[in-house]
């Protein structure tokens, strides 16, 4: 296990408010075990197999501390090529936490400590060399709610490119934006328009502009993070297929809270509770015979 | 009776009008607690009975006092003998005060004559006549008004719904005030400036290049008919402006983006209120610090370069204003660039921007209009400055770019023109209207320009 130190080049900024997961806020309901002590006890190793075939990211002992709270607890699991792995568990458990430790944007929360072996392809994400940008532009990210820019449809696209410099001319840089908005299905709905702003479009049109935004850096590894939750269930339904084309790509690692999406859209389901990675399996053994008690009764809708 | 007893009255009523009223309702209601047969709530009819109690003689106060003196006045005119009454306009009026500064108390070195006293006499009885009149009148109406709300308080009826109304209207009286003021002060100058440019054509007055506003007050003055061209004004306070500006805009941005973006929380509490400091020095002390100091030195290195520079130049007074409206840019580009969502950095942080490339593309382009708006804040600021430009940056309306040179402002213009011994007939006075007009007019564009930009520019954050 390592003690990483935040890369020198990026000061964390001060902290704009606190994690979304984890943080010590306990889960909203009493969930059978409310306290991590008691977590660690029933749930002190994770059952299942925490490895993958063709796995893109590694992560061995991983641990998050933000400030005083330990908010997650030596998390070993793998993200395979061509897999989607959902990470399901009560508010507070880290699933968050964890899926923004592999694009390293935990940085950007001052009190963070990550410690453990988060590996990209073999490399480690967390070394001293790494660089950030690179390391972000390999492993995407799309947000809960969706984030695009104060700018154009096409510049919204296009951002990512331009700072990486992945076109050297306009030709090149409309095919990328083209091409990210076809896979990303959006370009019937707004090929006429992409001088708009991209503020102006619906919010299930505004997630697959972040989505198409995301792809067009060309990652190995698309992290979401709730990406449905502020969406209604037709624009859920369109994210959904899209996750199901994508991961013919891309790993992909997505928090969800929904269980019928984690069954719909995943290979592999992990479940994570109090900062514990409890289980992880197959979705449908995962959803129809849970090994472990917690993650049974989570499934079945028992607390949580 | 006097109007302090007047309002110490009338507030007593009132706060017995609004227990009054309060009780009766919720007597009404079925006692406290058991409200439930009532419209609204208790309080409101209590409110209600208070407002019926007060506001009718609040009109009829303000009513009265805008009225009266006019009709007293009128009064005393009518008493007075032929040979007063007879005079012109205006020395009808001097003697109109004569009597009234009797009245008050005051020796008049003229009015021992027996009319005035007798004038004075009248005056006062009638003005006493007219406050006795009014307490009356004030507390008759009172009770009339309580008297009514008593009549209409039932069950059914809306109480919340005409107190909530009544503060409505209170609101927007509110706003009146602002809103009318400005109004007003434009009218004057407009009135003003128009009588200028009866006597002045204004193609002469905006294009005209010669600023020399001196006018022969006798007619066989010789040398002085006067010349109002304002364009090395204008030209003056564009310079002096723009200098500032090329100032402010760049340091305070840089600032801005220190602050919210860099600065460790504990630098930025204490860097925010220094810088804010800034703002709140006297325009004046900024005056003296532009004249005794940086004139000097801005001479110095002019003289080292082999450059004329006028002891007072409009390079000093720019550059100290400029670092006077810095608070203006940073502290208000600061509060929108920190108001810009932190999803925005994480979406670019998340692509692997760096940090400058996040600030360049998306935060200050999603802070634009916050930042624009600070600017044309701090740009109208520059423009209506004048103690710094009186004192640093001269009085001869020279028409140059040169920032060396010596020139002049609107503001600074304005003031010579209407300080010391004037006459309100002359252009020389009513030009300060005209410039003022032209002020008002330019601040206007400004900010209905930053508006528009803006609107343009915003972009909805939830």
């Amino acid at each position: 296990m390592l003690l990483m130190d935040k890369e020198p080049g990026f000061v964390p900024m001060r902290e704009r408010g606190e994690p979304k997961d984890g943080a010590g806020k306990p889960a909203g309901k009493a969930p059978a075990i409310a306290d991590a002590a008691e977590t660690d006890r029933i749930a002190p190793e994770t059952v299942g197999d925490i490895t993958s075939k063709n796995a893109v990211i590694k992560v061995r002992g991983g641990n998050v501390h933000y400030g005083d709270t330990h908010a997650l607890r030596n998390i070993s699991l793998d993200v395979g090529r061509n897999e989607v792995v959902a990470l399901i568990g009560p508010s507070g458990c880290g699933k968050s936490t964890f899926i923004r430790c592999l694009n390293r944007m935990n940085d950007t929360i001052e009190s963070a400590r990550v410690t453990g072996d988060f590996r990209l392809d073999g490399t480690d994400i967390y070394a001293r060399d790494t660089d950030v940008v690179l390391l972000r532009a390999r492993v995407g990210m799309v947000f809960q709610k969706p984030n695009p820019f104060p700018k154009s449809i096409y510049e919204n696209v296009a951002y990512g490119p331009r700072i990486h410099g992945l076109a050297s001319n306009r030709a090149e840089l409309d095919d990328i934006v083209y091409g990210s908005l076809e896979r990303a299905g959006l370009v019937n709905e707004v090929k006429d328009r992409l001088d708009e702003p991209g503020t102006g479009l619906s919010g299930g049109q505004q997630q697959r502009l972040c989505i198409a935004r995301t792809i067009a850096v060309n990652p190995e590894v698309i992290l979401m993070d709730e990406p449905c939750s502020a969406l209604d269930p037709i624009a859920t339904a369109r994210i959904e297929d899209l996750i199901d084309e994508l991961s013919q790509q891309y790993a992909i690692a997505i928090v969800t809270h929904s269980m019928q999406q984690a069954a719909r859209v995943s290979n592999r389901t992990a479940y994570f509770h109090l900062g514990r990675l409890v289980e992880v399996g197959p979705t449908d053994k995962i959803f129809t015979n849970p090994s472990h008690k917690l993650t049974e009764d989570y499934v079945t809708g028992r607390f949580g | 009776m006097r109007l302090t007893t007047l309002a110490l009255i009338l507030t007593a009523m009132a706060l017995a009008a609004f227990y009054l009223g309060r009780s009766r309702a919720a007597a009404i209601g079925g006692g406290p607690g058991k409200a439930r047969l009532l419209h609204s709530l208790p309080k409101y009819y209590g409110y209600y009975t208070a407002m019926w109690c007060v506001l009718p003689g609040l009109v009829l106060l303000l009513a009265w006092t805008a009225l009266s003196d006019t009709v007293i006045t009128g009064r005393v005119i009518e008493a007075l003998p032929d040979s007063l009454r007879n005079q012109p306009e205006a020395q009808l009026g001097l003697t109109l005060n004569d009597i009234r500064n009797l009245a008050a108390g005051q020796m008049v070195d003229e009015a021992r004559r027996p009319e005035f006293a007798v004038a004075a006499d009248l005056y006062n009885n009638l003005r006493t006549a007219s406050q006795r009149l009014l307490s009356g009148l004030i507390i008759a109406v009172s009770f009339l008004g309580f008297a009514l709300a008593w009549w209409r308080l039932q069950p059914k009826f809306r109480a919340r719904n005409h107190v909530e109304l009544a503060i409505k209207a209170a609101l927007i009286a509110a706003s009146l005030v602002a809103i009318l003021t400005t109004l007003g002060i434009l009218l004057s100058v407009t009135f003003e400036a128009i009588r200028f440019f009866r006597q002045v054509p204004f193609d002469d007055f905006l294009f005209g290049l010669t600023w020399s506003p001196q006018m022969a007050i006798r007619a066989d003055q010789v040398g002085s008919s006067g010349a109002f061209g304002a364009v090395p004004l204008f030209v003056g306070t564009l310079l002096i402006s723009a200098i500032a500006l090329i100032v402010a805009v760049p340091i305070g941005l840089m600032i801005a983006i220190y602050l919210s973006e860099y600065a460790r929380p504990a630098v930025r509490r204490v860097l925010k209120p220094l810088l804010e400091v800034l703002a709140g020095i006297p325009t004046v002390v900024y005056g003296y610090f532009a004249a005794l100091t940086m004139a000097p030195v801005i001479r110095q290195w002019g003289d080292s370069l082999g450059l004329d520079v006028a002891s007072e130049s409009a390079l000093g007074a720019g550059l100290v204003m400029g670092i006077m409206i810095i608070p203006f840019v940073s502290s208000l580009s600061d509060d929108v660039i920190n108001a810009v969502p932190q999803a925005m950095r994480d979406g670019s942080y998340a692509l692997g921007a760096t940090r400058s490339e996040t600030i360049k593309r998306v935060i200050l382009r999603a802070a634009l209009p916050g930042i624009v708006g600070g600017v044309l804040l701090a740009a109208s600021r520059a423009i209506g400055e004048t103690m710094i430009v009186v004192m640093a940056a001269g009085l001869s309306a020279n028409l140059t770019a040169n920032p060396l040179e010596s020139v002049t402002t609107v503001t600074v213009q304005i003031v010579t023109l209407l300080v010391g011994d004037q006459e309100f007939d002359s252009p020389k006075t009513l030009a300060a209207f005209a410039l003022g007009l032209v002020l008002f007019v330019v601040t206007l564009i400004l900010n209905i320009i930053a508006l528009q930009v803006v609107r343009r520019y915003r972009e909805q954050y939830d």
